[in-house]
C-alpha cells in the first residue's frame, strides 16, 4: 500500500492491528515525517539497529500512529557514516528517542538540537556501543567522568532543588531539577536512565520464546500489556493466528491488569492529597483483585502468563464466575469511593486546575494514552482499530479536557468501570476450544504488536535471523511521550504539588531505561 | 465525613497475621511486635533503594503498607532517608547507572545496618544478569544479610525476609539497660 502518495510500497503484516512495513530512502523518511504530522498522526517511536550482519550498514526505524493503521518505515544508513534527518523538528517526542538510538547504536540525527547523551551515563565509553554486534555485550568498563549539562536558569531569586536519583518512597529512580523562585517552579529538567540495565541487547540470540519472559518485564506494571505486545509481534513474524479463548483471556487480563493499576493510583493519589482513608480502602481493593490473579492465573501480577501462541494457562467455570462476582464487589465498592471523591471539597481542591496539560499542548508535544485523553487526545486502540476481542466490545473511549489532575483521577474512574464491565463480558461470554498454539521462530522475518496498554500503547518490533534467533527486538513505552510532558505540567505550580502531580501521570522509569 | 466513617465502619479491620520469618505459617503480630522492641529497643525504619528493577517489585514492597499486611501495626516503617534507617531494601539487578547512588546510599546508612536484597533480579541479577549494564545481584555492589527469592516474591515472603534479616541481628548493645523500650 502506497500512504501520503510517497511512492514507497507498505507491506501489510500479518497482525490483527493494522501495521505497515516499508524501506525508505532518506528523502522519504522526511517526507514521510512530515506528512504524518501534517495529517495529525502521532509518532510512537523510533530506534536503531546494527544490520552489516545482512551486510546492509546500519537502520533507523520510525514508528507513525495514523487513521490507517501503525507505519513502521526503516531507512538504510551507510556503515560509515550512519547519519539520519532529524524528525525532531515535526515531533518533539523524539529529541529522547534519537539520543537514546546514538547511545545504544551509534545512529546520529543530522542537525538535532539537543546531542547530549541519555542512557549512556558513566557506565561505558563514548566510543562504545553495545548493540552493535562487534561487541557481546558483556563488555565492562571503569566508570566514567559524568558530568551532564543541565539546562541552567538564571535571574533574580531563582535557585536550583536537585532530587534524586533515590527518591524519598518506595518508587523508581530518576533525577529531577528543579528551578524555582520561592515554592513556584519555573522549570523542571529530568534525567533518567538510572535503570539502563541493557535489555536490548538481551533479546540479541534468544529464540521467540524466551524473549517472551524479558518483554514482560520491561515495567512489571504493564507485564501483560508487553507480553501481549510482544507476542503479537512474535505472531506475526511467523504467520499464526491465536485461538479465539486464547484471544478473549489475553484481553481479560489485560483490562484486569488496567483495573489494577488505576485501582493503586486512585489510593495513592487520595494519599498525596493527604487523604490517607483512599490510600487504605483502595489499596485493600488493589489487594483483592491481585489475590484473585493469583487464584485464576497462577500469578500476582500476571507475568508469563501471556506467551506467543496464546496464554500459558486457561481458566475454568468456576474461576469465571468469580471473577464476575468480583467485578459485581468492586464495582459498587469504586462506585461508592467515587462518590466520596466528588464530595470531599478539600480533596478536588487539590486536584482540580492543578498540573494542567491544555489539549493543544498535549497535541503538539504527542502527549499519549491514559494523560493523552485527559487533555482531549482521543487516541485508544481498543477503539480506533479494535482487534479482537474489542471488536465486539463497543469499547467507549473517553476523553477530559481540562488536562489536570482532576481529568487525570476522573480518566481512572471511568476507565476503571469501562474496564470491570468488559471483564464481566469477557468472562461471560468466554468461546471454548484451545488456549495455545506454538509459533517458535525458525526463519528470517520481521514481526510488530501494537497494544493499549493501561499506560497507552505499548509497542514492540521483532526481527529474526535465519535460524530464527532474535536479531533485534525493540519495545517502546509511552512513557516515553510522556515524560517530557510533565517537565510542562508542572511550570508554575509549586514544589510541594509535584509528587501529586507526578503521581498522576505515574509513568515508567524502568519502561523508558530500558 | 459521614459518608467516610460509614464506609470504614462497613468495612471493620481486614490486618492479617503476619508470616513467620523467611516461611509460610502465620504468627500474631503481638509476638513480632515484641521481638522487634527486643532486637532493637524502637520501631524498625526501612529505606527502600530500586537499584534497576522492572518495577514488579515495588508493587509488592508498596502492596505491606495495604490494610492486609498492616506493615507499619507491626511496628516496621518506612523511611524517606537512608540516614534514619536500620534497613535497607533493595530490588533490581543493580544497574550500572545506579551503583554509586547505592553505595552512597550504604554509606549513609548508619551501622550496624541490614541489606534485605528483594526478587531474582536482587539475588543473582535474574533474567538481566551481568552485562555492560548491569552489576547483577545486590551483593555484588554491598553486604546482604538476607535475600528474598520470586519474580516478585509475594509481600508475605519479603515481610518474612525483613522479619528474617532483623533475628539474625543480635540485640543492640547500643541500648543502655534503663531505656523502656516503646514506639515513639
Ligand atoms: S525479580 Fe522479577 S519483578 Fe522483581 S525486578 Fe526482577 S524481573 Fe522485576
Amino acid at each position: 500500500m502506497d500512504f501520503f502518495g510517497l511512492d514507497c510500497r507498505f507491506e501489510r503484516l500479518d497482525a490483527p492491528v493494522p501495521i505497515f512495513g516499508a524501506r525508505v530512502h532518506a528523502a522519504q523518511w522526511s517526507a514521510l515525517a512530515l506528512a504524518v504530522a501534517e495529517a495529525k498522526g502521532r509518532l510512537v517511536s523510533l530506534w536503531g539497529s546494527d544490520e552489516r550482519g545482512a551486510g546492509d550498514g546500519f537502520a533507523v526505524s520510525a514508528a507513525y500512529a495514523t487513521a490507517d493503521g501503525l507505519l513502521w518505515a526503516k531507512l538504510g544508513l551507510e556503515a560509515e557514516r550512519p547519519a539520519y534527518p532529524d524528525i525532531s523538528r515535526f515531533f518533539p517526542a523524539a529529541i529522547r528517542m534519537q539520543r537514546a538510538a546514538r547511545d545504544l547504536v551509534g545512529v546520529e540525527a543530522e542537525d538535532a538540537g539537543d546531542v547530549r547523551p541519555w542512557l549512556r551515563h558513566g557506565a561505558w565509553p563514548a566510543d562504545y556501543f553495545p548493540l552493535r554486534l562487534e561487541h557481546t555485550g558483556q563488555e565492562r568498563f571503569e566508570a566514567q567522568a559524568d558530568a551532564y549539562p543541565f539546562v541552567l536558569v538564571e535571574g533574580d531569586g531563582v535557585h536550583e532543588i536537585a532530587v534524586g536519583p533515590v527518591h524519598a518512597g518506595t518508587i523508581e529512580p530518576g533525577h529531577f531539577r528543579f528551578s524555582v523562585v520561592g515554592e513556584k517552579v519555573l522549570r523542571l529538567e529530568e534525567r533518567l536512565g538510572y535503570k539502563h540495565k541493557g535489555i536490548e541487547r538481551r533479546f540479541m540470540g534468544m529464540d521467540t520464546d524466551e524473549g517472551a519472559r524479558l518483554a514482560g518485564r520491561v515495567s512489571g506494571d504493564s507485564t501483560v500489556a508487553y507480553a501481549w505486545a510482544y507476542a503479537m509481534a512474535a505472531e506475526s513474524l511467523v504467520g499464526v493466528k491465536v485461538p479465539e479463548r486464547a484471544a478473549w483471556l489475553r484481553a481479560l487480563m489485560l483490562e484486569r491488569e488496567r483495573v489494577a493499576n488505576h485501582l493503586g493510583d486512585l489510593g495513592a493519589l487520595g494519599n498525596d492529597a493527604a487523604f490517607g482513608f483512599a490510600l487504605a480502602q483502595f489499596s485493600r481493593l488493589r489487594e483483592d483483585w491481585l489475590r484473585l490473579n493469583r487464584e485464576c492465573f497462577g500469578h500476582r501480577l500476571m507475568m508469563d502468563c501471556v506467551r506467543p501462541g496464546g496464554v500459558a494457562r486457561d481458566v475454568d467455570a468456576e474461576s469465571c464466575a468469580k471473577l464476575r462476582r468480583q467485578v459485581t464487589a468492586i464495582a459498587s465498592e469504586v462506585a461508592e469511593l467515587k462518590d466520596i471523591y466528588d464530595e470531599h471539597a478539600g480533596l478536588q481542591d487539590r486536584l482540580v486546575t492543578t498540573g494542567r496539560v491544555t489539549p493543544e499542548l498535549a497535541a503538539r508535544l504527542g502527549l499519549t494514552g491514559l494523560a493523552g485523553r485527559a487533555s482531549g487526545q482521543t487516541a485508544d486502540l481498543r477503539a480506533d482499530f479494535p482487534w479482537p476481542p474489542y471488536d465486539g466490545l463497543a469499547v467507549a473511549a473517553r476523553t477530559h479536557r481540562n488536562g489536570d489532575v482532576a481529568a487525570r483521577v476522573a480518566m481512572r474512574f471511568e476507565e476503571c468501570f469501562e474496564s470491570l464491565r468488559m471483564i464481566d463480558a469477557l468472562a461471560a461470554g468466554l468461546p471454548g476450544g484451545a488456549v495455545h498454539e506454538p509459533v517458535l521462530a525458525t526463519r528470517d522475518g520481521i514481526g510488530a504488536g501494537w497494544v493499549e496498554g493501561w499506560r497507552g500503547e505499548v509497542f514492540v518490533a521483532l526481527e529474526t535471523d535465519a535460524r530464527g534467533r532474535i536479531v533485534r527486538c525493540h519495545c517502546h513505552d509511552p512513557s516515553w511521550q510522556n515524560w517530557p510532558v510533565l517537565e510542562h505540567a508542572i511550570i508554575g505550580n509549586i514544589v510541594p504539588d509535584f509528587p501529586l502531580i507526578n503521581k498522576s501521570f505515574n509513568l515508567s522509569y524502568s519502561g523508558q531505561d530500558l | 465525613m459521614w459518608h467516610i466513617l460509614k464506609y470504614i465502619a462497613r468495612r471493620g479491620r481486614v490486618t492479617e497475621p503476619a508470616p513467620e520469618p523467611l516461611a509460610g505459617t502465620h504468627r500474631p503480630a503481638h509476638l513480632i511486635h515484641d521481638e522487634i522492641l527486643a532486637i532493637l529497643g524502637r520501631a524498625l525504619a526501612i529505606r527502600h533503594v530500586d537499584a534497576g528493577s522492572c518495577n514488579g517489585c515495588e508493587l509488592e514492597i508498596n502492596a505491606l503498607n495495604n490494610p492486609y499486611y498492616n506493615i507499619e501495626g507491626l511496628g516496621i516503617r518506612f523511611v524517606a532517608s537512608p540516614r534514619h534507617a536500620d534497613l535497607l531494601l533493595v530490588t533490581g539487578p543493580v544497574s550500572r547507572n545506579m551503583e554509586v547512588a547505592l553505595r552512597r546510599t550504604y554509606d549513609a546508612t548508619p551501622a550496624p545496618k541490614l541489606v534485605v536484597a528483594v526478587g531474582d533480579c536482587g539475588c543473582n541479577g535474574g533474567i538481566f544478569g551481568e552485562s555492560y549494564a548491569s552489576c547483577g545481584g545486590v551483593s555484588n555492589v554491598i553486604p546482604v544479610d538476607v535475600s528474598v527469592p520470586g519474580c516478585p516474591p509475594s509481600p508475605a515472603e519479603i515481610l518474612a525476609g525483613i522479619l528474617a534479616a532483623v533475628q539474625a541481628r543480635p540485640p543492640s548493645e547500643a541500648v543502655p539497660a534503663d531505656f523502656a523500650p516503646g514506639f515513639n
